[in-house]
Formats: C-alpha cells, structure tokens, sequence
C-alpha cells in the first residue's frame, strides 16, 4: 500500500550549519567533548541532524563514523525535532509495582501514540524511561524536565491536557 | 536566594524541600502558598528550600522552626496550606490534623536510624556554604590536609568503607593502588549514573548536602594526588545537576576548589559530565569511555581503572555514596564509623525503599538491619495493602526475595551467600499481584535494551532469554524450557564481560527458584 502523506525528512534550517560550528567549537577544549557538544546541539536546536555530524567531526578532527556510532548509541539523542512537549513515563521495575504498566497503556490510548512517537498535531512525545529516582512516588512521569509523582491517569490526563 | 544560617531579626524559618521527589508532589505550590498565607497573616517568615528528610510518603513536608524544634507537617497539598496556616502552622502548633506530626527528630522513622553521610540530607539549605559549614562542613577535608596522602589513605582502608555503588569493593585498597601509580595526571571519577530502579540515594544526597561529595572527592584527590575530578551524573536528573553545578561555582569562589584549597598547597578542580540514556554507563569502564566522549562499550578488565582509567591515567572512580561517606570518616575517624556494622560490612549504609510500600524512602543504618526490619517495621508494608510477596533489592540485577528470606541481615557477604546482593541498597516492594515470571521477562527485555553489544553472552543472550521464558510462560516444552533457562544463565554469568550480562541471571534465577509456580513448575 502506498501511503499519499509523506513525511519529509525535516530540512535543516538554513544557517543551521554554523550554529552547529559555534557550538562545537565553543566546547572542543573540554575533555571528552563529544558528548557535551551533542548536548549542546540538541539544547540549542531541539535535535542532532544527520547533517550536524560532519560538522562536529570536523571540529573535533574525529571520523565521521565515530561520532553516528555516539550520537546512536545513546537514547537521549534524538535524530528529529520532538513534539513541544516530552512526556516520559517510568517502567522500571519500582513503578511497574504500582501500575507503570497500565499508565502507559492508558496514555497510548489517549494520544493515539507509542513509545518514542509524537502525535500528529506536533505537541506530546510520549516516550519511556528507565527510573526518574522517584521509586518511593511511583509512577513516576518527567515532563520536560519537572518530575511528577504518584501519577494517576487522571492526573496524567491533566498533564497531557496542559501539554501545548 | 541565600539564605543565612541565623533567622533575620525574629522571622521564622520555614522549610519546604526542594528535592525532586518533593517537588514532584506539589512542593514548589507548597512554599508559594506559605509565602502568601503568610503575607496575608502578617507572619513574618523565611522559607528554606532544604532537601528531603527522606520521608517520602509525607511529601511535601513543611517544618517549622520551634525553641523546642523543628516541627513537621505532612504530607501538605497545596490546597491544605491556607487552612493549615489559619490553625496555627507558622507558629508551630501542634494540630490536631493528620498533618501533624510533632518534632521531627522524634519520629520513630528517624530515631531508628544512624545518619552519618545523610547527616545534613534534609536539614541544611543545600545551596547554602554558610550551612555547610556551620553543621561542621570541611571538618573532614581539613582533617585530610592536615594528614600526608598515604595516612588519609589507610585511615579509609581502616574505616573498613566498601564500595557503594554495589560491587562492595574496599574504597581505601582501591586508593591505595592509585597513590602507588606514578603519573604526572590522575584523576577522581564519581559515578553518579544512578541508574537501578529502586535507587534514588545518590540523587537525594546532591540535590540535599552537594558540598559534602565535593568535600568527599577533593579529600580523594588529596590522598591520591589527582588533579582534576569528574561526576558522571545521569540526565534523568535535570535537578541534582543543577544543584551540584550551583555548588561547585560556589566552592570555586570560596577556595574550596581550584588553586590552594583552604590554604594547602592542593589544587584540584571538579567538573560535571551529563549522561545520556544509557544505563550501562554506570559500569565503571563504560562510564570512562563516555566521559572520553565515546560509546559506552565496556572494557575488559585488565588494566583496573585504578592504573589505567580515564584517558588511560590512573583513576579512583567510587560512587556517589562512598564519596560523600569520605568527610565523616575523616572528620570522626575511621575506629569510629567501624564502630558499625557487621562481619566485613562495616559503618551505615543508606537503604533505600520504594515500590508498592506505605512508608519508602531513605534508611541510613549500620550494616545488619534485617530485611524484614526495613520493609515492615520502617516501610510499613505494602503501600496497596495486601500482603508483600517478593522484594528486589539491589537494582534491575539484584535477587528476587520472599518474605520467608525477611530474617536476611543486610550484610554483603550473607546475601551473596543466598544468590542475593545488597547493591546500591535499593529495596522495591511487590505485593502478592505481581507475576514473577513477567518480572524474569522484564530482567532479560531490559538487558537486551541496555547491553552495550560488546559480548555475546550479553548481546544474545538476553534475546534468547526472553523468548525462552516466553516459552514457558505459554506452557511449551516447560521442563525442557527451564533447563535451558537454567543453562543459559550459567553461561551468560561465566562468559559476560561485564554485570550486566554476568547479573541478569540473578533476579531471573532467583525468581524461577522462590517463585517456581508463577512458571507452572
């Protein structure tokens, strides 16, 4: 079946390059610069682009191979933009005891969409994670950064609810 | 903010953490509402964002200073706060509501434990040099400077302080072979990548006393004669980060770190590293090769760290807690904290309880606390109600225990005598709903998508787990299915590199053995 909506790989935004640059370049005298480089990156410009790569390889005179083996080895890259806001539900095993499972479940239900997806009209990425530090709170859900505890899916209707 | 460590003329302190787990519960809107009611009242108040007491299940707890102490109310919604205020709460008044909790350091939650590295955890303003310093901050450190390298480092090895971070290696001998290590640059790591379900201590401890792990490590570097130091401090905790940040520029300013700490001719200077979502980074090799920027990929041991380490420099890398644990080992000396424990476990260690219990959170106590006495007696149970059936203590690979195991003391040795480990201290409570074979499952899912792919024993072997215990759960070839289990498990904990691989078969083993009914055997 051939679908009629194509999603286009999203086009970096002119002027991205040197951005990438600045950053890179900012931070290439620390020790180990690599990965706070694509912290920075995404921090700045909301995801690592595949064209970013060469850009910092070049900075930091590594293989372009070396830093796509970095950037996917670790799950906090993400390779394009996410929705406006992140929602991450815990399923380790302390909030799985008290019902991650099922929270996650019902937020599939209600968005429509799965781990590491965002919905349609761009605003939540749901997505897991494995332990918040809040195992005496569970579940346990981080939004952006803020940290929420004993979530209900009540609550974590209200929560997707604020989500613009 | 500052805050001084005295009330400014006559204002009353007010306490409301600013630990992440009390945040998560509404203790930002807490100490809103308080600073209004109190406007509104006439009180004339100074709110302190101190960490948490460690009493989770009465988040968020507001204190409130008193002549005869701190008094506490929790767990206080926000909504609860005018009300509260109205009954007297910025005055100290002992209510008759359920908030009420009278003196703090009276309660039998508190009273039953030995807090030594969490002895300032919940009652300081951690952003506050002024409060570190005041409860004795830096006595440890200028106990240490006082000390040539080598004493400080047999004054650890005294104190008898094993790694916390789980391995239980003893922190002193590994200091002692980076001291022996000649180079010109060596380096203190912490591993703050605290990733184990179950564990949230190292978190607590930055977001709560962050002076003390930069006191800690810069004792480290002193006895080692290492130059630079790094915390390895996972992403997922976007709060502790900027806490420690905050604290480390303060101790730059105050000469706490840099050139000449307080005065000596010790130079040694602390730097953050943000993970990035992967829990393998908490192994120690692993963890090097990230903060060298590269993949986390396990590395195979020899060379130890200690000798070659970071950058290929000799390297203490030790956990949050066995750092923060440094000061007052110094400060008190190291007879003083073997004073505690049991056997060849000996000083605190900081347990932590979590999961389906009524009362979870922190437990600083000697070594030899039972099981049983954490989880009923402190946790109080289940938080569900219904009976406890399985605890897991020590993270995604610690043991599965039943409650016929609750007379286990907490001691390294005799919980590897029963195919257990202590860990990190993390204790997660189920009760009797739980299926212990989707919990096996869930041990091999999650090492098949936390291996870092160098070994195959690891790589594959959690895959071929899964569908294995698969296998049993639909009622195929089960007897068959278990003996296969059974090997592969031998091989995964023979042939891995690393824990991950070589631990994983402990809670699915441990779960086959005390729970064999939940896989139709």
């Amino acid at each position: 079946m051939t679908s009629e909506v194509i999603t286009p790989a999203p086009v970096p935004a002119p002027g991205r390059a040197d951005r990438v640059r600045e950053l890179a370049t900012e931070l290439r005298g620390l020790r180990g610069a690599l990965i706070p480089i694509l912290h920075a990156v995404q921090e700045d410009l909301g995801y690592v682009d595949q064209t970013d790569i060469p850009v910092i390889a070049d900075v930091l005179n590594l293989a372009v191979a070396e830093v796509h083996g970095v950037v996917t080895f670790y799950k906090d890259f993400r390779r394009e933009p996410a929705g406006r806001t992140t929602v991450r539900i815990c399923q380790a095993e302390a909030c799985r005891s008290v019902g991650a499972e099922a929270l996650a479940e019902h937020a599939k239900r209600r968005t429509g969409v799965g781990f590491g997806e965002t919905t349609y009209d761009g605003r939540v990425t749901v997505d897991e994670v494995f332990c918040l530090g809040n195992c005496a709170l569970g579940p346990a859900v981080q939004v952006g950064d803020k940290l929420h505890g004993r979530v209900t899916p009540a609550r974590l209707d209200a929560i997707l609810g604020e989500a613009r | 903010m500052t805050f001084s460590a005295t009330p400014i003329d006559g204002s009353i302190k007010v306490f409301v953490p600013r630990d992440a787990a009390a945040r998560s519960v509404g203790a930002d809107e807490v100490a809103e509402r308080i600073e209004a009611a109190a406007k509104a009242t006439g009180h004339q108040i100074e709110v302190v964002r101190n960490g948490s007491r460690g009493m989770l299940w009465l988040e968020p707890l507001v204190e409130v200073e008193t002549p005869h102490g701190r008094v506490g109310y929790g767990p206080v919604a926000p909504e609860d706060v005018d009300g509260l205020v109205a009954a007297g709460m910025l005055d100290g008044a002992a209510l008759t509501v359920g908030a009420y909790l009278g003196v703090v350091e009276e309660l039998p939650w508190m009273k039953r434990q030995q807090r030594l590295t969490f002895a300032r955890v919940g009652v300081i303003d951690p952003r506050s040099a002024d409060d570190h310093a005041e409860y004795e901050g830096n006595a440890g450190l200028r106990k240490a400077l006082s000390m040539t390298p080598a004493e400080v480092v047999e004054e650890v090895v005294d104190s008898g302080l094993r790694g916390r971070g789980g391995a239980g290696f003893p922190t002193g001998i590994k200091w002692r072979t980076v001291l022996g290590a000649a180079s010109d640059l060596k380096f203190v790591c912490c591993n703050a990548d605290e990733g184990d379900s179950g564990t949230f201590a190292d978190r607590m401890l930055i977001e709560g006393d962050p002076f003390t792990l930069i006191e800690g490590m810069t004792i480290a570097a002193y006895a080692v004669g290492a130059g630079e130091g790094y915390v390895y401090l996972r992403s997922e905790y976007p709060d502790a980060v900027e806490t420690l940040n905050a604290a480390i520029r303060t101790a730059r300013d105050l000469g706490w770190l840099g050139k000449n700490i307080l005065g000596s001719d010790l130079d040694f200077d602390l730097h953050v590293r943000v993970g990035a979502g992967a829990y393998i980074c908490g192994e120690e090799t692993s963890m090097l090769e990230s903060l060298e920027g590269k993949r986390g990929m396990v590395r195979a041991k020899p060379p130890i760290p200690a000798l070659e380490g970071l950058f290929g420099r000799p390297t203490v890398v030790n956990n949050v807690l066995s750092l923060a644990t440094i000061p007052t080992i110094l400060a008190n000396g190291a007879a003083t904290y073997a004073g505690y424990g049991m056997g060849r476990s000996l000083g605190t260690n900081v347990f932590q309880l979590g999961g389906n219990v009524a009362r979870g959170g922190i437990v600083e106590t000697a070594f030899g606390i039972t099981l049983g006495e954490l989880v009923n007696d402190l946790g109080g149970g289940t938080a569900s109600g219904r009976p406890t059936r399985a605890v897991q203590v020590g993270g995604p690979l610690g043991a599965y225990l039943p409650v016929e195991l609750f007379d286990l003391p907490m001691d390294y040795e005799a919980f590897a005598a029963v195919g257990a480990m202590v860990g990190h201290g993390g204790i997660v409570v189920f009760d009797e709903t739980v299926d212990m074979s989707a919990m096996a499952r869930f041990a091999f899912e999650f090492c098949a998508e936390e291996s870092c792919g160098k070994c195959t024993p690891c790589r594959v072997g959690a895959v071929r787990g899964v569908e294995t215990i698969d296998r049993i759960r639909n009622g195929e070839d089960r007897k068959k299915n278990l003996v296969l289990l059974d090997d592969l498990c031998d091989l995964m904990t023979d042939g891995s590199l690393c824990a991950m691989g070589g631990l994983t078969p402990l809670p699915v083993r441990s779960a086959v053995r005390h729970f064999g009914k939940d896989f139709g055997s």
